[in-house]
């Protein structure tokens, strides 16, 4: 049920193996397939409180596998407006989909320009492969 | 020491040539010259088996242990009876020997037993998880503390004055650590006040009493737990577990944390240690448990298994964000505790309970002392004496009987106070002979 | 496919109106109980006579495995033979039956035994005061913390000095110590031969340093090569030195933590002094320190007083107060006591029987297992699983539970988190050169038929009460007590 390697090109990475779609003002998160496939299946996610402000590098929760746990970091800064309850009732959703049903909160973006710094698709491949 | 090791010279030799040394002295060439011990370690010479049995029972003699005198001490640890069956199930080999069941199917015989001890835990204190045990009835206080500083984000503990002095003393060893501040609430009348506890609980993570208290008096529990949440802090009972047949459980008036020595079932006294503590809380906090969680699962045949489990709160994954740094704890002396309490029985535990406190009644009727508090007890009771208890106890204990522990030594006025204990141990005959003694004492 | 049939949970076994217990029956007067207070409910403990009690314990038992069932090489661990002599002595009724508020006058002979071991960990140690209270290694941890905390603090430094150096080879417990102690981690790195990077200590170690925690040898079963440098780095800038004893069972009487620069130690009992380690519990602690840290140990302190007589000291302002019950677990002590007893200075040929036995065992296996560090070990030995990983998709983990269908217990695995795949290896000293050589035959054909036949390994164990579980569902459905079902209709 594990889904298949991929890195969409429409996300921008952080190299803490996050990702995170822009939509205009906001812009949603998520882990990505490396991080997932590190992890195994993951069996907790510690969300955020909406309304809460992460800040872009910083933890703003964790995901659980049984022999693992993990800071979820936000490649960019925001404050949380929602957050994906089918992965709180089922983790193992990100392990299925981490792209599409298994994304992790919905942040109101506080700078988008931070977002330039991020990796795209290709260079974060590289760096996957590199590791 | 001959005798514990198995290799002889000419396994040495064969071992150090396959090593490729030529000697054992030459296996330790990493460790530097400057921190060699060149000498011989000073102590005393190797004894044989017999001669170690010899100096130890020497040492054991000089100890009046609760065979040579007649002993109403408690205080925290207490005389009941262990059942032969405890000692017979923790000598097996295949318990005594193990380590930590990490390798679950070398291990099924632990884990099971850790199961069955979490629900017993469970049932007795009227909560929904419980760890596998913390080392006494003292640090499980202070891990009750750290679990609630997380729950609630607060940086407060009160606690009653009326609480054990030792678990006083390590949650407030542990504080500073933790960065929590310790709030006591004081005694009225050997009892809390549920007014004053709720104000003291007010801004604290958690509020924590004893039931029954420090002087053998039953607090007004249920009020103590209603006035800790009502202050927003967790209320966290400490209780004996053998009380827990005739008192209600702590789960089912309001706390959401139980902690408690478990000495009392199925552990010898043994000077104060090993025994275990007890921790449970509601199923809302199991993340924050700190220690060793087991849990039911199955293998790819569908059978029936269990494995230790949330484990990511643990010191091994979680490493510096832990729940805890435990990792050895007191699973033997837990076992002990499931046996015991197998073996008491629902209807043995409600028995023993009231058997108790018709015994501690009785104290109060044949001393025929001024009780220090007026509030009913459970197993131990307090009376003035009208002269310093360190005195009385001397000069009892010369007639062979020890009537209990002086509370002095732990609350300022409380000089002339004796807490005498009672348990299944203690017959009708023994309190008549407490009565006499103390009664030529302080004559 | 096992002949093991499943042993029911005791709850399942249970008969309502059966009981054990055979307590006394006295005529007592009634006493009052506030019915605010009274259960209500029965707790549901199991109901069952005693020959059933007997069988059921027994057939959990026979579902586990002791150092007296086989070889048990669970590296970090020291599962040596537990003396049944030391079972005994902790039993006799002058100690069992011993109750801890028992005036010292009346319990000598159990305050000399703690006072000589005492004496006798100073010895080993190399160090000056020992206090026994700590229950087990990670409060010993804890308390040494505890220690450094209340040292600073006296010299009014606390505020500066909040760093605690740990290396990334270290147990777990000392990362979380440091966090309960209220201080803040500062990790650092292993270098190519094993031994902590010095040019990364001395670019991390500093005014704000408090304490370095270190085990040694280390996790890796290496022995610090630069120790005394090491000591000199956290000397010159104040800070104090901390010693995970976990491994003080490769340098008794060889090598002490005092002279190797060490400010306080912790010792298992459980470990390096054989008292049986229950199946996870109980151990001991016990810390021992230099004399300017002396006055920080917990209270009360066991002490002689110049008539010959042993007595307890409370009078101690600047303890660090008290971290458990009582004195401590006096029964380990016992037993531990015994144990030295029996070894007095040739412990040291404990440790080097451990030493040799651990090389042994690296030189016949390394060849098959990769390592990571090709240095001669100490007690212990880190493998890897890394090549039968890559060619054949074997885990460590598969070779662990593999070791089982050869009645070994497997080592302790994936850790130190340095090495990938890690298999630590600590075979102990009271092992004798054919269970070596068995222990290694097994792990030899283990990797034989990691490449002829990997689903054997896959597999395995294959003869146990259960197979591999499921630990995902574990989390998932979160069954950690027994679910009674309602009762049956009458």
């Amino acid at each position: 049920m594990a889904a298949a390697e991929n890195y969409p090109a429409d996300l921008k990475y952080h190299r803490e193996h996050d990702w995170v779609r822009i939509e205009g003002g906001e812009a949603v998160f998520g882990i990505t397939w490396k991080a997932q496939d590190m992890l195994g299946e993951l069996v907790f996610f510690q969300p955020p409180q909406i309304g809460a402000a992460i800040d872009k590098d910083g933890s703003y929760g964790e995901v659980e596998s049984v022999k693992a746990v993990s800071d979820l970091i936000a490649p960019i800064s925001g404050k949380v407006v929602a957050v994906n309850e089918k992965v709180k009732a089922d983790p193992e959703t990100v392990n299925a989909d981490p792209y599409g049903e298994g994304w992790l909160v919905r942040v109101q973006l506080s700078d988008p320009s931070e977002a330039d710094a991020l990796l795209d698709a290709e260079a974060y491949k590289q760096l996957v492969a590199e590791e | 020491m001959g005798g514990y090791l198995a290799l002889t010279e000419a396994d040495k030799e064969a071992m150090l040539k396959a090593v490729g040394v030529s000697s054992v002295e030459g296996l330790f060439a990493d460790i530097p010259e400057q921190v060699r011990l060149r000498r011989e370690l000073a102590l005393p010479a190797p004894a044989s088996e017999v001669e170690v049995e010899r100096e130890l029972t020497e040492l054991a003699g000089r100890n009046v242990h609760t065979g040579r005198e007649l002993s109403f001490l408690g205080a925290g640890v207490y005389d009941h009876y262990v059942p032969a069956i405890v000692d017979a199930v923790i000598s097996r080999p295949e318990f005594l020997t193990a380590y930590t069941p990490y390798q679950p199917e070398l291990s099924q015989g632990v884990l099971q037993a850790i199961f069955e001890y979490q629900t017993v835990i469970c049932e007795l204190t009227g909560m929904e998880v419980a760890n596998a045990s913390g080392y006494d009835g003292a640090t499980v206080a202070a891990d009750a503390c750290f679990m609630a500083a997380h729950a609630t984000g607060r940086r407060k503990i009160a606690i009653a004055e009326a609480v054990n002095p030792q678990v006083r003393q390590v949650v407030k060893t542990y504080a500073p650590g933790f960065g929590l501040e310790v709030v006591e609430v004081p005694h009225a009348g050997g009892v809390t006040d549920p007014g004053r506890f709720r104000v003291e609980a007010e801004g604290a993570a958690a509020a924590i009493f004893q039931q029954p208290n420090f002087f053998g008096c039953l607090e007004p529990a249920p009020d103590l737990a209603r006035a800790a949440s009502d202050a927003g802090a967790l209320a966290v009972a400490h209780v004996d577990p053998l009380s827990l047949g005739v008192l209600e459980a702590p789960g089912n008036y309001g706390c959401q944390i139980a902690i408690g020595e478990g000495q009392a079932a199925g552990n010898h006294l043994s000077f104060g240690g090993p025994h275990f503590g007890f921790l449970a809380a509601k199923k809302e906090l199991i993340r924050r448990m700190p220690g060793r969680i087991v849990g039911e699962t199955t293998d790819r045949r569908g059978r029936r298994g269990f494995v230790l489990t949330f484990q990511t709160r643990e010191q091994h994954i979680r490493r510096e964000k832990a729940t805890s740094n435990i990792t050895t704890n007191q699973s033997l002396c837990a076992l002990a505790g499931l046996v015991y309490l197998s073996w008491l029985g629902p209807k043995g535990l409600r028995e023993l309970g009231e058997t108790c406190m018709g015994l501690s009644e009785l104290v109060k009727k044949k001393l025929g002392l001024p009780p220090a508090f007026a509030a009913p007890g459970f197993k131990e009771i307090a009376v003035r004496l009208g002269r310093p208890a360190e005195e009385v106890v001397r000069e009892a204990k010369k007639r062979g009987v020890n009537p209990g522990y002086p509370l002095g030594r732990d609350y300022a006025g409380m000089e002339d106070v004796l807490l005498v204990a009672v348990t299944e141990k203690r017959s009708p005959a023994d309190i008549e002979r407490l009565s006499e003694v103390l009664g030529e004492v302080l004559a | 496919m096992s002949n093991w049939r499943e042993e029911p949970l005791i709850f399942e076994k249970s008969r309502p109106g059966r009981s054990a217990s055979s307590l006394p029956r006295y005529e007592l007067p009634r006493a009052e109980l506030p019915a605010a207070l009274a259960r209500a409910e029965a707790p549901r403990l199991p109901e069952l006579a005693e020959p059933d009690l007997a069988r059921h314990f027994s057939a959990l038992a026979e579902r586990n495995f002791g150092v007296d069932s086989g070889f048990y090489p669970l590296g970090s661990c020291t599962m040596k033979y537990n003396p049944r002599l030391n079972e005994r002595l902790a039993a006799l009724p002058g100690f069992a039956d011993l109750h801890p508020h028992q005036s010292p006058e009346d319990a000598q002979g159990a305050l000399e035994l703690c006072f000589r071991l005492q004496e006798a960990l100073a010895e080993i140690a190399g160090l000056d005061a020992v206090s026994l209270q700590p229950a087990a290694g990670a409060q010993g941890e804890l308390t040494g913390l505890m220690l450094v905390r209340a040292y600073f603090q006296d010299r009014g430094e606390l505020e500066t000095r909040r760093k605690v150096v740990v290396p990334d080879t270290a147990h777990g417990t000392n990362p979380a110590s440091v966090t309960m102690a209220g201080f803040e981690l500062q990790p650092v790195k292993t270098d190519a031969r094993g031994n902590l990077d010095l040019d990364d200590l001395r670019r991390v170690v500093g005014s704000d340093t408090a304490a370095l925690m270190l085990t040694n040898p280390s996790t890796l079963g290496l022995f610090e090569e630069g120790i005394t440098e090491v000591a000199r780095i956290f000397h010159e800038a104040g800070a104090l030195l901390y010693y995970d004893g976990a491994n003080l069972n490769a340098v008794c009487g060889i090598s002490r933590p005092g002279d190797m620069g060490f400010d306080i130690v912790h010792f298992n009992l459980h470990k390096t002094f054989s008292t049986p380690h229950g199946g996870g519990g109980p151990g001991a602690g016990p810390v021992a320190v230099r004399r300017e840290l002396e006055p920080f140990l917990p209270a009360p302190a066991i002490v002689r007083r110049d008539d010959g007589t042993f007595a307890l000291d409370s009078e101690r302002p600047k303890s660090v107060g008290r971290v458990r019950g009582f004195l401590g677990p006096f029964g380990v002590f016992v037993k531990a006591y015994a144990f030295i007893r029996v070894y007095g200075p040739a412990l040291k040929e404990m440790s080097e029987a451990a030493v040799l036995n651990a090389n042994y065992l690296l030189a016949r296996l390394k060849d098959v297992y990769e390592l990571r560090y090709d240095r001669l070990c100490m007690h212990e030995f880190v493998l890897s699983a890394c090549k039968l990983k890559r060619e054949q998709g074997i885990s460590a983990l598969d070779v662990a539970k593999r070791l089982m269908d050869y009645g070994i217990h497997p080592p302790t695995i994936y850790f130190p988190l340095v090495v990938p795949e890690a298999l630590m290896i600590e075979p102990t000293e009271t092992e004798s050169l054919e269970t070596l050589d068995a222990f290694v035959e097994a792990m030899r054909r283990i990797a034989a038929e990691a490449a002829e036949s990997p689903e054997l390994l896959r597999e395995a164990p294959h003869d146990r009460p259960v197979e591999r579980l499921d630990e995902v569902g574990a989390v998932k459905r979160a069954i950690v007590r027994y679910e009674f079902g309602e009762p049956e209709p009458d």
